[in-house]
Formats: C-alpha cells, sequence, structure tokens
C-alpha cells in the first residue's frame, strides 16, 4: 500500500473537523473522496501534506514511512507527494513559468525538470502560449490548468487534488479531467476530493464518501455510483 | 548662485541623505512583503552594522599601520563595507531565530513588541559592552571636493549615492532573477502555500532577514564615514524614518520603499533650505501626513492583500 492513513483526527480550536478516518490508496490508483461542503475533505489533504497539526492517535504511513515525522516541505521535496490547494492559490504576481520554476525550487532530480515541463506543455499548450504571463492575468481554466501543472512540476509520485472542477465551465471541467487522466496514466497516484460527486466517481476507481467528518461509505466507483444513499444525497436522485 | 546651482546643489544632498532612508527601507519592506509584521529592530540593526563597520575598519587600520598587512586605503574601505555586511546579515539571522520565529503564529501585537525589545536590547547591549563613550569612525577616505556646475559635492556623498544605488540595483537583480528572489516574491503573494512548493519558509525567512540587514549595515558603513559619530542610539530616528519611507512606499513594495526613501529624502532637505532647521522634521512629516490622506496605501501599496490562511 503507497498510502495508509488510521484514525486522522483534526480539530480547529474546538471544533472536530475529522474524527479519526481510515483510507488507502494504492500505488497508480486513481482515488475520490465526495462529500457536501464543510465535510472535511480539503482538510484531510491539508492533514496529508501536513499544513494541519493532527490529533494523537493518527497514523499516516507512505511506502511504510512515518507522515508525521515530515515537515510540510519535506512530504514536497523527500516523498514526492504534491498538493493542488482549494482555490488554487498561484502566486499571481509571478509568470506561468516563474510559478513552475519555483515548484521545482528543492527537486534534486534537476535533469528530469526540463522533461518534465515539456511534458506539461504538451498536456496544457495554453500554458506554454502564456508562459510569459502574470498567473493573476489567466483565465480560471488557465489558473486550474496552471495549479495541476505546478503541482506537477513539485513532486509527482502521489497529487493530491482538491476541487479540480471548481468554477469551470462543464466543458473545461471535462477536459481537465482528460488531462488528468493523462497525468494518471503516466504513473502519477492521485487522490482527489470533489463536491462533484458524478464527475469524481467517474473519474475515479475507488471512493470514499466523507460527511461532517466520518468516512460513511467506501467501495469502487460503479458500486457508488449504484448505490441508492448515494445517489440520492450526492447526484441529485 | 543661481537657481540652477542651488536646486542641483539640493538635489545632490537630497540623493545622499536620502539614501540612507532608502537603503534602510528596503529592509523594512522585504521583512514585511514576506512575514507581514515591521522589524522594529531594524533601526538598531543599522546602528550594529555601523558599529561593526567601525570595528572592522579599526582593525584593518591597525593591522596596516603597525605593518602587519599593507593595503591601501581604498581596499579597506571595501572590505569594511562587504565584512560588515556579511557579519551583520547574521546578526539579522539571529534575530529572526530568536525573536520572531517562535512568535510566527502569535498576534501581531506581539511581534511588533518583540521587535521594539530586540532595538532596546541591541542598544542596550551596545552600551554595555562598548561604554557611553561615543566613537570616532576612522576617516577612510580623505574628502575631496568637487565642483559639478557650481555645486559642491564631496567624494564622501558620491560614495554614498553610487554604493546604496549600486545595491538597490543588485537586490533588484537578485529578487527578480534566481530562485530565491523568486521564492521571496511568492511569499510576499501567499505565503501558507510555499511549503506546497517544497519550499521551506525556514530557509527564505532568515535568507530575507540577512539581506535586509546587510543593506542596512552597509547604510551603517555609509553613514559613519559621512558623520563620523557613532552613539547606541543612532539607529532610532533615522529607523522610524526609514520606516515612514517603507509605509509611504506602499507596505511591502520593495522598490516602493527605496523611493520613498529618496523622496522623504528630498522633502526633508528641501524643507531644510526654506526653513529653520528646527522645523525641518515638523513641516518633513506634515508633508507625508498629506500624502497618506491621499494616498492611504502609499505609492505601490495594494488596498488589500491576498494572503489568507490555508
Amino acid at each position: 500500500m503507497l498510502l495508509e492513513v488510521e484514525n486522522l483526527r483534526v480539530s480547529y480550536g474546538h471544533i472536530k473537523a475529522l474524527h479519526g478516518i481510515s483510507f488507502k490508496v494504492d500505488e497508480g490508483e486513481i482515488v475520490c473522496i465526495i462529500g457536501a461542503n464543510g465535510a472535511g475533505k480539503s482538510t484531510t489533504l491539508r492533514a496529508l501534506s501536513r499544513m494541519v497539526d493532527v490529533e494523537e492517535g493518527t497514523k499516516m504511513l507512505f511506502n511504510g514511512k512515518d507522515m508525521l515525522k515530515y515537515k510540510p516541505e519535506k512530504v514536497v521535496s523527500e516523498l514526492g507527494i504534491s498538493h493542488v490547494p482549494e482555490g488554487r492559490r498561484l502566486f499571481g504576481n509571478l509568470t506561468v513559468l516563474e510559478n513552475l520554476k519555483l515548484a521545482t525550487f528543492a527537486r534534486k532530480d534537476k535533469e528530469n525538470i526540463k522533461k518534465d515541463m515539456e511534458r506539461m506543455f504538451s498536456i496544457f499548450p495554453r500554458l506554454e502560449e502564456r508562459r510569459h504571463q502574470e498567473a493573476e492575468t489567466l483565465s480560471g481554466g488557465e489558473q486550474q490548468m496552471l495549479a495541476v501543472a505546478r503541482a506537477f512540476m513539485s513532486a509527482k509520485k502521489v497529487m493530491l487534488l482538491d476541487e479540480p472542477s471548481m468554477g469551470l465551465a462543464p466543458k473545461l471541467m471535462l477536459s481537465m479531467f482528460d488531462s488528468l487522466a493523462e497525468i494518471s496514466r503516466e504513473g502519477t497516484t492521485i487522490l482527489l476530493v470533489e463536491q462533484n460527486a458524478r464527475l469524481a466517481l467517474k473519474f475515479a476507481r475507488r471512493g470514499y464518501v466523507l460527511e461532517v467528518g466520518n468516512l460513511v461509505l467506501q467501495g469502487d466507483s460503479k458500486d457508488l455510483l449504484n448505490n441508492p444513499e448515494v445517489k440520492k444525497a450526492y447526484l441529485g436522485g | 548662485m543661481s537657481l540652477m546651482t542651488f536646486l542641483l546643489q539640493n538635489v545632490l544632498n537630497a540623493l545622499q541623505w536620502g539614501s540612507f532612508y532608502a537603503i534602510i527601507a528596503l529592509g523594512y519592506a522585504m521583512v514585511y512583503s514576506i512575514l507581514m509584521l515591521f522589524n522594529f529592530a531594524h533601526g538598531d540593526i543599522f546602528m550594529a552594522g555601523s558599529y561593526i563597520g567601525f570595528g572592522i575598519a579599526t582593525g584593518l587600520l591597525y593591522l596596516v599601520t603597525s605593518g602587519i598587512i599593507a593595503m591601501p586605503h581604498w581596499l579597506i574601505l571595501v572590505l569594511t563595507i562587504i565584512l560588515s555586511m556579511f557579519v551583520t546579515s547574521f546578526l539579522g539571522i539571529l534575530v529572526e531565530r530568536i525573536g520572531y520565529r517562535p512568535l510566527r503564529n502569535a498576534p501581531r501585537a506581539s511581534a511588533a513588541i518583540t521587535g521594539l525589545m530586540i532595538g532596546i536590547i541591541l542598544e542596550t547591549a551596545n552600551l554595555a559592552l562598548l561604554g557611553a563613550k561615543r566613537r570616532g569612525f576612522p576617516a577612510l577616505i580623505t574628502q575631496k571636493v568637487y565642483t559639478i556646475g557650481g555645486a559642491f559635492v564631496t567624494n564622501r556623498k558620491i560614495l554614498v549615492v553610487v554604493v546604496s544605488i549600486g545595491l538597490m540595483l543588485l537586490l533588484d537583480q537578485f529578487v527578480r532573477k534566481t530562485k530565491w528572489g523568486m521564492a521571496m516574491r511568492a511569499m510576499s503573494y501567499d505565503f501558507v502555500v510555499v511549503p506546497l512548493m517544497g519550499v521551506s519558509i525556514d530557509i527564505i525567512a532568515p535568507l530575507t532577514f540577512a539581506i535586509g540587514s546587510a543593506l542596512a549595515a552597509a547604510g551603517g558603513v555609509l553613514y559613519g564615514i559621512s558623520y563620523p559619530v557613532l552613539n547606541p542610539y543612532m539607529g532610532i530616528i533615522i529607523g522610524w524614518k526609514a520606516f515612514v519611507a517603507a509605509i509611504l512606499g506602499g507596505r511591502g513594495s520593495i522598490m516602493g520603499a527605496a523611493l520613498a526613501g529618496f523622496l522623504l529624502g528630498f522633502i526633508e532637505i528641501f524643507v531644510a533650505t526654506v526653513f529653520p532647521s528646527t522645523l525641518r522634521d515638523l513641516i518633513a512629516f506634515s508633508i507625508v501626513l498629506v500624502i497618506l490622506t491621499f494616498r492611504p496605501y502609499g505609492f505601490f501599496g495594494k488596498p488589500y492583500s491576498a494572503k489568507l490562511r490555508l
């Protein structure tokens, strides 16, 4: 198992965000966590990236290594886990190229950087066209492309994706997921959290359903798509 | 004296005087832009840099006069500037490590008083170590006076302006072209997600303090060469004025701070030529107040910051 999480607990002050959830992601998989707004999806990814503190009793293993021993920047540079954060969070004052280059700041495999950059430009040709433009000036779709490309440049073993569909028109959404599938095919493991359950379950092989801090359902995506409870709560009946 | 000569003379004076504000203001602006806090100890780091320069210059002069090593005076000057910048950068790193890092998630007010306390510590430590006696900065270059278009300018003034502007251009290149500069700019936009790039804030923050402190030290040495009497409190007023310049430039705008530093120099010098010098600061800062009324975010500041907690 590539990623094993057991009893993940997170609180913000007195508010409990995650009540001890457990899940696994295998190498090369695409796994999604679906749930409503405020269910704790983003918190789960932030915990994996070590951006929020977890509570006593939490176990997170990556390739058998205790993730709790890693600082946020080391999760990226040493474990190889990248994170596309909620709301993209690009550096708007940097150009497209600078955003991508900054992501390679701590990479040790300098010889592969050029190849990865070319690959991102072949998946997202728009980014190459706009490489000298400041990220602030990009359209929503282009910003999402840059957020994904930037994460890929920072680390590509695993990519954590926080709502890549957010704010995108349906057509852009679909092409974004095509691009993600392409990235996955070449060996990047993907853990995705999404409010758009239908889209996420069609894209992922397995899924988990998160409800106010607890994982209530899990299984193969096609089973979840046919599950009456999921249908009722997340797929509009 | 013709009007042109009069203007030229004051422009030259203002450039030199503004150089000090500008080079100190850069340190305030750099730290603010990445950590959203003002390092109120920065004026005292300028003072410390001046004393460190004094120590290095005195030491080098001693080695030369006692015949242990031979080097020309210009080399002593260059070495004094470079070594003071180097040594003082470690003081900046220390201030970040001891004073600010433990308080990174503390309320802003705690960080602000930390700066004030570190400032007082630096002043009183200086007093305790070196005593209250004022120190004379060694004259590393013999003063020469040149006339340009009827205006007088000394080689020391030229040195101050050339070195300050040179360092600012270097900083500009550093921030725009290197990956560390890129990380600093990224951090100024959104410091929360910087670690997701594999970049440690614990490298970029001390680096920023180090560079700001090195610049303040260069300012301190240049100041010592221009006004050779040092005392432990010399950084307070000039530090506050540079802070005003940093705000006037637009919080966090590095080049804005430098330009506002020069502007403040110009305002002070020109006010002093028209009014009695006792009224200088009164009038100069009233002008600044009026400017801020119309440009509350300074010249290059943005009305809001993109920074949010993740």
